[in-house]
C-alpha cells in the first residue's frame, strides 16, 4: 500500500541495522567493534578509531527530548493528515550524544493527533515505540505526559 | 608576499534581472543566467571575449556550455562548480578570485540563476519516496521542508540561551525596514510590525511565516579579475579582502542535530579562516550581508563570525543593532532573503556591492568593508569585501 510517507532505502548495507532493530521492536545503534564507539546515524567507517567493522547495540529506547517542533501545512499530503504534528529529537538516556528523530504520538498505536503539543517541554522524558508504515518500522517517541 | 589572494582580486561588474517572487519571471534560468552576465560584463565596461573563467553552483540548471555559447564567451580555461545550494554563494566568487589571482584566468564570472517564484517548484515537495542519504533520518519522522529541520535546531537556541521570538523578530522587522528603502525588494511596498509577526501563521513551531525567506526567480552576476587590470575600468575597484569555505567537524547538512554540538554551526569554521586570512577583525567591517532563508540564521551567523559570543546573537538584534543607520552592525541592507528576493544569497554579494560603490538604498556611511555569508547549516563560505 502506498501510504504518501517518506521512508528510508532499507537495501543499504551501512544503515540497515538500525532499520532492522525497528522492526524486531529495539533501537539498536551502531557500534564500533574495535574501538566501541557508538554513532548515529549510521555510516560505514568509524570516525575515532577508521574501522569498517561494527556491530549494533540495543538500546533500552529510553530518552529525554533535546528539541522539538510543530509542523503546520503546506506539508506532503499524507503529512497535512495529521498537521499540525509534533517531531522530537530525543537523546538517549544511556548515550546523550546519540540523538534520534521521531513523531511525538500518545502511545503505541496512535498517531500526532493524541498529543497536546503546548505540553511538551525540551527535557520530557520519552520512550521509543515503533510504528510500521508500508514494509518500513519506523521509531516514535511517547511519555508518561501524553498517555 | 603573504601567500594569500588578500586584495589581489575585485569585483568589477555586476548584474541583475528583476527578482520576481509573486508571479515570477518569464524567461527561463537560462536565458535569465546570460541576461545578468551579459548586464554585469557591460557594467564592468568587458567585452564577452574577454571572459576566461567561470564559477556556479553545482545546481545551475545550465552549464557553463551553454552560458558560454550564448553570450558569445571566447576560450574558457577556468571553470569551477560548488556544492550545497545555499553554502555557495559566497564561494563562487572566491573561486573566481582564487583563478584570477593565481593566473588560471584573467576575467572570471560568477552568477546565480533560479525560478522558484511558483510553488510548484518547492524542493521539498519532490522528495523521493525511498531515502538512502542523510534524511532518512528526519523525513520519516514528518521533518520535511528545511524549515522544520532549522525549527528543531531554533527550539533548541531558544532553550539553551533565552531567545526568544520578539528576538526572532527584530530580524524580520528590521530586514522589512530596510526592503521598505529598495525598489527591487518584494516586500518594498508591505511594512511589518511586531503584531503582524506575532500573529502571524505557524509554519513549524517556532517559525512563523515571517521568519521564512520568499522564493523568488531571477538572475545575479558579478565580474572579477585582478586588482591591476581592474584600477583601469569604469567602477572603483571593490577587492576580495578575504574568503573562506567552512565545513565543520561531524557536519550533517541542515539536521545537524546528531553532533556534540549543534549550534556551533558551519559559520564558526568558516570564520577562523576568513579572519585569519585579512587585515581587519569583526569590529572593523562597515556591514554585514548575512545569509537569511529564516531569521534564527542571522544570530547564529554573528556569533559564527564573531561579531558576539555564543549565546549573544539575539541580544544582539536589540536596539536597533542591525538597522542601516546606527546599528551596531547594519545587517542585509536590501532586505535580504526575508524581504528582498532569495536568490540562493547571491543578492546579498550584489548588495555588498552596491555598499561599497556607495548605491545601496539604505546606505551605510562611509562604508569601507562588507562581509557577505552563505548559508549557515550547510557547507558554507564567505567574503570579506573593501572598497
Ligand atoms: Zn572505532
Amino acid at each position: 500500500m502506498e501510504s504518501g510517507w517518506i521512508l528510508p532505502d532499507l537495501s543499504n548495507e551501512a544503515t540497515r541495522g538500525f532499520w532492522d532493530g525497528c522492526a524486531e521492536g529495539e533501537l539498536r545503534i551502531q557500534t564500533c567493534s574495535d574501538c566501541g564507539a557508538t554513532r548515529m546515524p549510521p555510516r560505514p567507517m568509524c570516525p575515532r578509531c577508521r574501522s569498517v567493522d561494527y556491530g549494533w547495540t540495543a538500546m533500552s529506547g529510553e530518552g529525554r527530548i533535546w528539541s522539538f517542533v510543530v509542523a503546520h501545512p503546506p506539508l506532503l499530503p499524507a503529512y497535512a493528515e495529521i498537521a499540525p504534528y509534533p517531531v522530537v529529537t530525543v537523546e538517549l538516556l544511556e548515550d546523550p550524544m546519540i540523538r534520534i528523530v521521531g513523531g511525538l504520538v500518545g502511545g503505541p498505536g496512535l498517531d500526532a493527533a493524541s498529543v497536546d503539543t503546548k505540553t511538551i517541554e525540551i527535557g520530557d522524558p520519552v520512550h521509543v515505540v515503533f510504528a510500521k508504515v508500508e514494509d518500513v518500522t519506523i521509531p516514535r517517541w511517547t511519555g508518561a505526559k501524553w498517555a | 608576499m603573504s601567500g594569500t589572494i588578500r586584495d589581489e582580486a575585485a569585483i568589477v561588474g555586476m548584474g541583475s534581472t528583476a527578482l520576481s517572487s509573486k508571479g515570477g519571471l518569464e524567461e527561463d534560468e537560462l536565458t535569465l543566467a546570460c541576461l545578468a552576465i551579459s548586464a554585469a560584463i557591460d557594467d564592468a565596461g568587458l567585452e564577452p571575449s574577454d571572459v576566461d573563467g567561470l564559477a556556479l553552483f553545482d545546481m545551475e540548471s545550465k552549464r557553463e556550455v551553454e552560458v558560454a555559447r550564448n553570450l558569445g564567451l571566447g576560450e574558457i580555461t577556468f571553470f569551477a562548480e560548488v556544492g550545497y545550494g545555499g553554502g555557495a554563494a559566497c564561494a563562487t566568487v572566491g573561486h573566481a578570485a582564487m583563478a584570477v589571482a593565481s593566473g588560471q584566468c584573467d576575467v572570471a564570472v560568477a552568477w546565480r540563476a533560479r525560478k522558484r517564484a511558483a510553488k510548484s517548484t518547492r524542493v521539498w515537495s519532490q522528495a523521493p519516496k525511498r531515502l538512502d542519504d542523510s534524511d532518512q533520518w528526519t523525513r520519516p519522522a514528518g521533518l520535511l521542508r528545511p524549515v522544520d529541520e532549522i525549527a528543531m535546531l531554533t527550539r533548541r537556541y531558544m532553550h539553551e540561551y533565552g531567545v526568544t521570538r520578539e528576538q526572532l523578530a527584530n530580524v524580520a522587522l528590521t530586514l522589512r525596514r530596510h526592503a521598505n528603502r529598495n525598489p527591487r525588494a518584494a516586500m518594498y511596498e508591505k511594512t511589518l510590525d511586531l503584531d503582524q509577526y506575532l500573529s502571524a501563521r505557524w509554519i513549524s513551531e517556532p517559525l512563523c511565516l515571517f521568519d521564512n525567506c520568499l522564493e523568488s526567480d531571477g538572475a545575479l552576476a558579478v565580474v572579477i579579475t585582478s586588482a591591476e587590470r581592474a584600477r583601469d575600468l569604469p567602477h572603483e575597484p571593490i577587492y576580495v579582502h578575504a574568503y573562506s569555505q567552512g565545513l565543520p567537524e561531524q557536519h550533517q547538512i541542515m539536521s545537524n542535530f546528531f553532533c556534540e554540538d549543534p549550534l556551533r554551526g558551519p559559520s564558526h569554521a568558516a570564520a577562523r579562516r576568513l579572519w585569519a586570512n585579512s587585515d581587519l577583525k569583526p569590529h572593523d567591517v562597515s556591514c554585514a550581508q548575512i545569509y537569511d532563508a529564516f531569521s534564527p540564521l542571522i544570530p547564529l551567523s554573528l556569533e559564527g563570525y564573531g561579531f558576539c559570543e555564543r549565546g549573544e546573537g539575539a541580544a544582539f538584534t536589540e536596539d536597533g543593532g542591525l538597522d542601516w543607520d546606527g546599528g551596531r552592525l547594519p545587517v542585509n541592507t536590501s532586505g535580504g532573503s526575508l524581504s528582498e528576493a532569495y536568490v540562493h544569497g547571491f543578492n546579498h554579494v550584489i548588495e555588498a556591492v552596491r555598499q561599497l560603490r556607495g548605491e545601496s538604498t539604505a546606505q551605510v556611511e562611509d562604508a569601507s568593508s562588507c562581509l557577505v555569508t552563505s548559508g549557515e547549516c550547510v557547507p558554507t563560505s564567505a567574503l570579506l569585501l573593501r572598497n
